[in-house]
Protein backbone atom coordinates (compact mmCIF):
# COMPACT_ATOMS: atom_id res chain seq x y z
CA UNK A 1 0.00 0.00 0.00
CA UNK A 2 1.07 3.71 -0.26
CA UNK A 3 1.99 5.86 2.32
CA UNK A 4 2.95 9.32 3.51
CA UNK A 5 6.68 8.94 5.57
CA UNK A 6 6.98 12.47 5.91
CA UNK A 7 5.76 16.17 5.90
CA UNK A 8 7.86 19.09 4.23
CA UNK A 9 6.88 22.98 4.37
CA UNK A 10 8.44 25.86 2.72
CA UNK A 11 8.57 29.31 1.34
CA UNK A 12 8.23 29.44 -2.27
CA UNK A 13 9.17 33.24 -2.91
CA UNK A 14 10.19 33.47 -7.18
CA UNK A 15 13.18 35.38 -6.22
CA UNK A 16 14.76 32.20 -4.93
CA UNK A 17 14.15 30.62 -8.35
CA UNK A 18 15.66 33.59 -10.31
CA UNK A 19 18.68 33.62 -7.89
CA UNK A 20 19.62 29.58 -8.64
CA UNK A 21 18.77 29.89 -12.47
CA UNK A 22 20.79 33.20 -12.57
CA UNK A 23 23.72 31.06 -10.62
CA UNK A 24 23.58 33.93 -7.96
CA UNK A 25 22.84 31.01 -5.30
CA UNK A 26 26.72 31.55 -3.64
CA UNK A 27 26.40 35.43 -3.50
CA UNK A 28 26.40 37.00 0.43
CA UNK A 29 22.64 38.01 0.05
CA UNK A 30 21.30 34.46 -1.05
CA UNK A 31 23.94 31.67 0.38
CA UNK A 32 22.87 32.06 4.24
CA UNK A 33 19.25 31.35 2.73
CA UNK A 34 20.65 28.15 0.75
CA UNK A 35 22.54 26.74 3.46
CA UNK A 36 19.37 26.15 4.94
CA UNK A 37 18.29 23.27 2.72
CA UNK A 38 21.80 21.77 2.42
CA UNK A 39 20.90 19.23 5.13
CA UNK A 40 17.03 18.89 3.35
CA UNK A 41 18.86 18.05 -0.06
CA UNK A 42 20.82 15.12 1.13
CA UNK A 43 17.86 14.31 3.46
CA UNK A 44 15.81 13.59 0.09
CA UNK A 45 18.53 11.60 -1.71
CA UNK A 46 18.54 8.94 1.09
CA UNK A 47 14.39 9.21 1.60
CA UNK A 48 13.94 8.84 -2.01
CA UNK A 49 10.17 9.08 -2.06
CA UNK A 50 8.15 7.96 -5.32
CA UNK A 51 5.66 10.68 -5.56
CA UNK A 52 5.55 14.20 -3.90
CA UNK A 53 1.71 15.64 -3.09
CA UNK A 54 2.92 19.00 -3.30
CA UNK A 55 0.72 22.01 -1.43
CA UNK A 56 0.78 25.24 -3.41
CA UNK A 57 -0.85 28.38 -4.68
CA UNK A 58 -1.14 29.58 -8.53
CA UNK A 59 0.20 33.25 -8.61
CA UNK A 60 -2.56 34.46 -11.27
CA UNK A 61 -0.78 32.05 -13.68
CA UNK A 62 -2.95 29.19 -15.00
CA UNK A 63 -6.08 30.53 -13.04
CA UNK A 64 -7.25 34.08 -14.41
CA UNK A 65 -10.32 35.69 -12.37
CA UNK A 66 -12.28 33.74 -14.73
CA UNK A 67 -12.14 30.66 -13.00
CA UNK A 68 -11.24 30.32 -8.96
CA UNK A 69 -10.86 27.08 -7.83
CA UNK A 70 -11.01 26.64 -4.10
CA UNK A 71 -8.82 23.29 -4.33
CA UNK A 72 -7.29 21.99 -7.73
CA UNK A 73 -6.13 18.46 -7.97
CA UNK A 74 -3.17 18.11 -10.90
CA UNK A 75 -4.40 14.33 -12.60
CA UNK A 76 -2.39 15.17 -15.47
CA UNK A 77 0.83 12.92 -17.14
CA UNK A 78 2.76 16.08 -16.91
CA UNK A 79 3.10 19.65 -16.19
CA UNK A 80 4.54 22.23 -18.38
CA UNK A 81 6.61 25.26 -16.85
CA UNK A 82 4.98 28.44 -17.02
CA UNK A 83 6.43 31.94 -18.07
CA UNK A 84 4.99 33.70 -15.42
CA UNK A 85 6.14 37.14 -17.55
CA UNK A 86 10.06 36.63 -18.29
CA UNK A 87 10.14 32.90 -19.69
CA UNK A 88 9.97 30.11 -18.32
CA UNK A 89 12.24 28.82 -15.25
CA UNK A 90 15.00 26.65 -17.07
CA UNK A 91 13.80 23.42 -14.89
CA UNK A 92 12.62 19.98 -15.55
CA UNK A 93 9.42 19.24 -16.81
CA UNK A 94 6.80 17.82 -14.10
CA UNK A 95 5.86 14.64 -14.20
CA UNK A 96 2.59 13.73 -12.41
CA UNK A 97 1.28 10.89 -10.78
CA UNK A 98 -2.33 9.91 -12.66
CA UNK A 99 -3.73 6.88 -11.36
CA UNK A 100 -2.62 8.22 -7.36
CA UNK A 101 -3.79 11.16 -8.13
CA UNK A 102 -7.53 10.37 -9.22
CA UNK A 103 -7.67 8.01 -6.82
CA UNK A 104 -7.35 10.64 -4.19
CA UNK A 105 -9.50 12.57 -6.18
CA UNK A 106 -12.04 10.77 -6.38
CA UNK A 107 -12.05 9.38 -2.53
CA UNK A 108 -11.13 13.01 -1.30
CA UNK A 109 -14.57 14.45 -3.05
CA UNK A 110 -16.44 11.71 -1.37
CA UNK A 111 -15.16 12.88 1.66
CA UNK A 112 -16.90 15.63 1.09
CA UNK A 113 -13.87 18.03 -0.22
CA UNK A 114 -14.78 19.88 -3.34
CA UNK A 115 -11.96 19.29 -5.41
CA UNK A 116 -11.55 21.06 -8.94
CA UNK A 117 -9.78 18.38 -11.35
CA UNK A 118 -7.59 19.78 -13.42
CA UNK A 119 -6.07 18.13 -16.73
CA UNK A 120 -3.63 20.66 -18.33
CA UNK A 121 -1.89 23.29 -16.04
CA UNK A 122 1.30 24.78 -16.02
CA UNK A 123 3.12 25.29 -12.74
CA UNK A 124 4.45 28.44 -11.64
CA UNK A 125 7.55 29.21 -8.70
CA UNK A 126 4.86 28.12 -6.48
CA UNK A 127 5.67 24.52 -7.15
CA UNK A 128 8.68 24.75 -8.68
CA UNK A 129 10.85 26.79 -6.48
CA UNK A 130 9.82 24.28 -3.76
CA UNK A 131 11.28 21.43 -6.20
CA UNK A 132 14.56 23.24 -6.65
CA UNK A 133 14.99 23.74 -2.99
CA UNK A 134 14.51 20.04 -2.01
CA UNK A 135 16.42 18.64 -4.86
CA UNK A 136 18.59 21.56 -6.27
CA UNK A 137 19.41 21.42 -10.16
CA UNK A 138 18.62 17.79 -11.73
CA UNK A 139 18.23 16.77 -15.43
CA UNK A 140 15.23 15.55 -14.67
CA UNK A 141 13.48 15.53 -11.22
CA UNK A 142 13.56 12.47 -8.93
CA UNK A 143 10.29 11.47 -8.05
CA UNK A 144 6.44 12.30 -9.56
CA UNK A 145 4.53 15.16 -8.39
CA UNK A 146 0.83 15.93 -7.73
CA UNK A 147 0.27 19.42 -8.43
CA UNK A 148 -2.71 20.76 -5.49
CA UNK A 149 -2.86 24.40 -5.89
CA UNK A 150 -5.16 25.86 -3.18
CA UNK A 151 -6.68 29.29 -3.35
CA UNK A 152 -5.21 32.33 -1.39
CA UNK A 153 -5.14 34.97 -3.69
CA UNK A 154 -9.05 35.96 -3.76
CA UNK A 155 -10.07 35.96 0.15
CA UNK A 156 -11.54 34.28 1.57
CA UNK A 157 -9.08 30.96 1.47
CA UNK A 158 -10.31 27.91 2.86
CA UNK A 159 -10.21 27.72 6.72
CA UNK A 160 -7.42 26.48 8.60
CA UNK A 161 -10.00 23.80 10.33
CA UNK A 162 -10.88 23.29 6.96
CA UNK A 163 -7.25 22.53 5.46
CA UNK A 164 -6.59 20.19 8.85
CA UNK A 165 -9.38 18.09 7.93
CA UNK A 166 -8.61 17.76 3.69
CA UNK A 167 -4.93 16.84 5.29
CA UNK A 168 -6.86 13.51 7.06
CA UNK A 169 -8.94 13.17 3.89
CA UNK A 170 -5.80 13.02 1.66
CA UNK A 171 -3.90 10.62 3.90
CA UNK A 172 -6.78 8.43 4.12
CA UNK A 173 -7.24 8.32 0.37
CA UNK A 174 -3.15 7.76 -0.08
CA UNK A 175 -3.36 4.93 2.31
CA UNK A 176 -5.86 3.35 0.42
CA UNK A 177 -3.66 3.12 -2.99
CA UNK A 178 -3.21 -0.26 -3.47
CA UNK A 179 0.57 0.40 -4.71
CA UNK A 180 3.77 0.33 -2.93
CA UNK A 181 4.22 3.92 -2.99
CA UNK A 182 6.39 6.40 -0.39
CA UNK A 183 4.77 9.63 -0.28
CA UNK A 184 5.74 12.88 0.89
CA UNK A 185 2.89 15.97 1.40
CA UNK A 186 4.90 19.05 1.17
CA UNK A 187 3.14 22.40 2.33
CA UNK A 188 4.69 26.02 0.90
CA UNK A 189 4.03 29.57 0.93
CA UNK A 190 4.43 31.55 3.86
CA UNK A 191 5.88 33.21 5.86
CA UNK A 192 4.76 36.15 6.94
CA UNK A 193 5.37 38.99 3.97
CA UNK A 194 2.70 41.53 2.77
CA UNK A 195 3.48 42.39 -0.79
CA UNK A 196 0.95 45.23 -1.25
CA UNK A 197 -0.15 48.80 -0.20
CA UNK A 198 1.96 51.01 2.52
CA UNK A 199 1.81 48.24 4.80
CA UNK A 200 4.11 46.29 2.49
CA UNK A 201 7.69 44.63 3.76
CA UNK A 202 5.96 43.45 7.14
CA UNK A 203 7.95 40.07 8.82
CA UNK A 204 6.89 38.96 12.14
CA UNK A 205 9.39 36.59 13.52
CA UNK A 206 8.33 36.01 16.74
CA UNK A 207 4.40 34.99 15.80
CA UNK A 208 5.96 32.68 12.58
CA UNK A 209 8.01 31.08 15.56
CA UNK A 210 5.11 30.61 17.45
CA UNK A 211 3.60 29.06 14.30
CA UNK A 212 5.78 26.69 13.75
CA UNK A 213 5.95 25.41 17.22
CA UNK A 214 2.13 24.73 16.96
CA UNK A 215 2.14 23.46 13.82
CA UNK A 216 4.66 20.84 15.33
CA UNK A 217 3.18 20.07 18.59
CA UNK A 218 -0.70 21.45 18.52
CA UNK A 219 -2.17 21.88 15.07
CA UNK A 220 -5.49 21.12 15.92
CA UNK A 221 -5.66 24.55 18.14
CA UNK A 222 -3.27 26.50 15.55
CA UNK A 223 -6.18 25.41 13.06
CA UNK A 224 -8.80 27.44 14.74
CA UNK A 225 -6.66 30.57 14.23
CA UNK A 226 -8.86 32.99 12.02
CA UNK A 227 -8.02 34.17 9.17
CA UNK A 228 -8.15 38.28 10.40
CA UNK A 229 -4.91 37.21 12.71
CA UNK A 230 -2.62 35.63 10.00
CA UNK A 231 -3.92 39.18 8.17
CA UNK A 232 -2.86 41.32 10.96
CA UNK A 233 0.03 39.38 12.28
CA UNK A 234 1.84 37.92 9.55
CA UNK A 235 0.80 40.40 6.50
CA UNK A 236 -1.75 40.09 3.54
CA UNK A 237 0.33 37.60 1.89
CA UNK A 238 0.86 35.36 5.08
CA UNK A 239 -2.60 34.14 4.42
CA UNK A 240 -0.75 31.17 2.52
CA UNK A 241 0.45 29.94 5.70
CA UNK A 242 -3.36 27.96 5.66
CA UNK A 243 -1.56 25.57 2.74
CA UNK A 244 0.93 23.85 5.66
CA UNK A 245 -1.73 22.49 7.95
CA UNK A 246 -2.63 20.52 4.82
CA UNK A 247 0.00 18.94 5.38
CA UNK A 248 0.38 18.84 8.62
CA UNK A 249 -3.42 17.50 8.97
CA UNK A 250 -2.38 14.59 6.23
CA UNK A 251 0.56 13.59 9.41
CA UNK A 252 0.01 11.43 12.38
CA UNK A 253 -0.87 13.47 15.52
CA UNK A 254 2.92 12.29 16.72
CA UNK A 255 5.52 13.63 14.50
CA UNK A 256 9.59 13.83 14.62
CA UNK A 257 10.98 17.41 13.83
CA UNK A 258 13.85 16.74 11.87
CA UNK A 259 14.86 19.62 10.34
CA UNK A 260 13.84 23.39 10.73
CA UNK A 261 15.30 26.83 9.11
CA UNK A 262 14.09 30.47 9.06
CA UNK A 263 15.67 33.38 7.35
CA UNK A 264 14.80 37.15 6.68
CA UNK A 265 14.70 38.56 4.28
CA UNK A 266 14.20 36.89 0.65
CA UNK A 267 13.27 40.14 -1.22
CA UNK A 268 9.88 40.13 0.72
CA UNK A 269 9.27 37.53 2.51
CA UNK A 270 10.69 35.60 5.45
CA UNK A 271 11.41 32.13 4.69
CA UNK A 272 10.56 29.09 7.11
CA UNK A 273 11.30 25.37 6.22
CA UNK A 274 10.70 22.33 8.11
CA UNK A 275 10.56 18.76 8.08
CA UNK A 276 8.28 16.38 10.11
CA UNK A 277 8.66 12.83 10.14
CA UNK A 278 5.97 10.30 10.64
CA UNK A 279 6.00 8.82 14.26
CA UNK A 280 3.79 5.64 14.78
CA UNK B 1 -27.10 41.95 6.35
CA UNK B 2 -23.45 43.44 5.53
CA UNK B 3 -20.94 41.16 6.00
CA UNK B 4 -18.62 41.57 8.82
CA UNK B 5 -14.60 42.61 6.92
CA UNK B 6 -12.61 43.24 10.36
CA UNK B 7 -9.90 42.98 7.54
CA UNK B 8 -11.14 46.94 6.87
CA UNK B 9 -9.32 48.36 9.48
CA UNK B 10 -5.47 46.99 8.84
CA UNK B 11 -3.45 50.06 7.94
CA UNK B 12 -2.16 50.26 4.72
CA UNK B 13 -3.52 46.94 3.49
CA UNK B 14 -6.57 46.32 1.00
CA UNK B 15 -7.89 42.82 1.23
CA UNK B 16 -8.63 41.18 -2.21
CA UNK B 17 -11.63 39.80 -1.32
CA UNK B 18 -14.74 38.51 -3.67
CA UNK B 19 -16.45 42.49 -3.46
CA UNK B 20 -13.09 43.65 -5.08
CA UNK B 21 -12.50 40.87 -7.71
CA UNK B 22 -16.23 42.13 -9.18
CA UNK B 23 -14.22 45.75 -9.26
CA UNK B 24 -11.22 44.50 -10.48
CA UNK B 25 -12.04 42.08 -13.01
CA UNK B 26 -10.93 43.96 -16.36
CA UNK B 27 -8.57 45.27 -14.76
CA UNK B 28 -6.85 42.07 -13.40
CA UNK B 29 -7.62 40.23 -16.69
CA UNK B 30 -6.14 43.24 -18.90
CA UNK B 31 -2.56 42.16 -16.42
CA UNK B 32 -3.35 38.35 -17.20
CA UNK B 33 -3.11 39.43 -21.21
CA UNK B 34 0.47 40.83 -20.34
CA UNK B 35 1.35 37.01 -19.87
CA UNK B 36 1.69 36.89 -23.92
CA UNK B 37 4.62 38.09 -25.58
CA UNK B 38 3.06 39.77 -28.28
CA UNK B 39 0.35 41.73 -25.96
CA UNK B 40 3.49 42.85 -24.61
CA UNK B 41 4.60 44.24 -27.44
CA UNK B 42 1.74 45.94 -28.50
CA UNK B 43 0.95 47.24 -24.49
CA UNK B 44 4.78 49.08 -25.14
CA UNK B 45 3.57 50.43 -28.15
CA UNK B 46 0.69 52.55 -27.66
CA UNK B 47 -0.55 51.82 -23.91
CA UNK B 48 -3.41 54.27 -24.14
CA UNK B 49 -4.83 52.36 -27.48
CA UNK B 50 -3.85 48.60 -25.46
CA UNK B 51 -5.74 50.01 -22.93
CA UNK B 52 -8.98 50.80 -24.76
CA UNK B 53 -9.50 47.90 -25.37
CA UNK B 54 -10.38 46.38 -22.12
CA UNK B 55 -13.62 47.62 -20.32
CA UNK B 56 -11.57 49.16 -17.58
CA UNK B 57 -12.90 52.22 -15.82
CA UNK B 58 -11.25 55.80 -16.71
CA UNK B 59 -9.85 55.93 -13.33
CA UNK B 60 -8.26 52.44 -13.62
CA UNK B 61 -6.81 53.30 -17.03
CA UNK B 62 -5.49 56.26 -15.63
CA UNK B 63 -3.85 54.72 -12.49
CA UNK B 64 -1.59 52.12 -15.21
CA UNK B 65 -0.16 54.71 -16.79
CA UNK B 66 0.65 56.34 -14.08
CA UNK B 67 2.02 53.12 -12.83
CA UNK B 68 0.42 54.06 -9.06
CA UNK B 69 0.01 50.64 -8.19
CA UNK B 70 -1.96 51.64 -4.18
CA UNK B 71 -4.69 53.57 -6.64
CA UNK B 72 -4.70 50.33 -8.83
CA UNK B 73 -5.32 48.37 -5.97
CA UNK B 74 -7.78 50.65 -4.16
CA UNK B 75 -9.69 50.39 -7.70
CA UNK B 76 -9.60 46.07 -7.72
CA UNK B 77 -6.55 45.42 -8.85
CA UNK B 78 -4.53 42.50 -6.91
CA UNK B 79 -1.28 42.75 -6.77
CA UNK B 80 0.13 39.00 -8.52
CA UNK B 81 -1.84 40.28 -11.37
CA UNK B 82 -0.65 44.04 -11.15
CA UNK B 83 2.79 42.15 -11.14
CA UNK B 84 2.65 41.56 -15.16
CA UNK B 85 2.70 45.06 -15.52
CA UNK B 86 5.96 46.11 -13.52
CA UNK B 87 7.38 42.53 -15.09
CA UNK B 88 6.33 44.36 -18.59
CA UNK B 89 8.59 47.18 -17.44
CA UNK B 90 11.45 44.91 -16.33
CA UNK B 91 10.90 45.92 -12.81
CA UNK B 92 10.97 43.61 -9.73
CA UNK B 93 8.68 42.87 -7.12
CA UNK B 94 11.23 44.49 -4.56
CA UNK B 95 10.91 47.65 -6.99
CA UNK B 96 6.59 47.74 -6.84
CA UNK B 97 7.03 47.38 -3.02
CA UNK B 98 8.96 50.28 -2.18
CA UNK B 99 7.08 52.47 -4.51
CA UNK B 100 4.01 51.54 -2.78
CA UNK B 101 5.54 52.12 0.82
CA UNK B 102 6.89 55.32 -0.65
CA UNK B 103 10.39 54.33 0.36
CA UNK B 104 13.55 54.31 -2.19
CA UNK B 105 13.91 50.77 -3.41
CA UNK B 106 17.63 51.17 -1.54
CA UNK B 107 16.12 52.18 1.58
CA UNK B 108 13.63 49.52 1.40
CA UNK B 109 15.69 47.22 0.61
CA UNK B 110 17.65 47.90 4.06
CA UNK B 111 14.65 47.68 5.68
CA UNK B 112 14.06 43.99 4.77
CA UNK B 113 17.76 43.19 5.56
CA UNK B 114 17.44 44.65 9.04
CA UNK B 115 14.57 42.14 9.30
CA UNK B 116 11.68 43.70 7.24
CA UNK B 117 9.05 46.29 8.76
CA UNK B 118 7.97 45.86 12.49
CA UNK B 119 3.93 44.97 13.23
CA UNK B 120 3.96 47.28 16.12
CA UNK B 121 1.43 49.84 15.48
CA UNK B 122 0.65 48.24 12.14
CA UNK B 123 -2.27 46.21 13.44
CA UNK B 124 -5.10 48.39 13.73
CA UNK B 125 -5.72 52.00 12.32
CA UNK B 126 -6.46 55.16 14.55
CA UNK B 127 -3.95 53.55 16.98
CA UNK B 128 -0.60 54.29 18.25
CA UNK B 129 2.05 56.19 15.39
CA UNK B 130 3.16 55.13 12.55
CA UNK B 131 -0.25 55.51 11.28
CA UNK B 132 -0.61 54.97 6.78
Amino acid sequence: MARISAGVATSHVPAIGAALDNGRSGEPYWAPLFKGFEFSKRWEEAERPDVVFLVYNDHATAFSLDLVPTFAIGCAPRFEIADEGWGPRPVPVVEGAPELAAHIAQSVIQDDFDLTIVNRMAVDHGLTVPLSLMFGQPAAWPCKVIPFAVNVVLYPPPSGARCLRLGAAIRKAIDSFDQDLNVQIWGTGGMSHQLQGPRAGLINKPWDTAFLDRLVTDPATLARMPHIEYLREAGSEGIELVMWLIMRGALNERVEEIHRFYHVPASNTAVGHIILKNQP
Amino acid sequence: MALDKPYMDIPGTTVFDADMCRRGYALNQFCMSLMQAANRQRFKSDERIYLDEWPMSEAQKQAVLARDYNRMIALGGNIYFLAKIFATDGKSFQHAAALMTGMSQADYAEMMLKGGRSPEGQRHTGRGHGQD
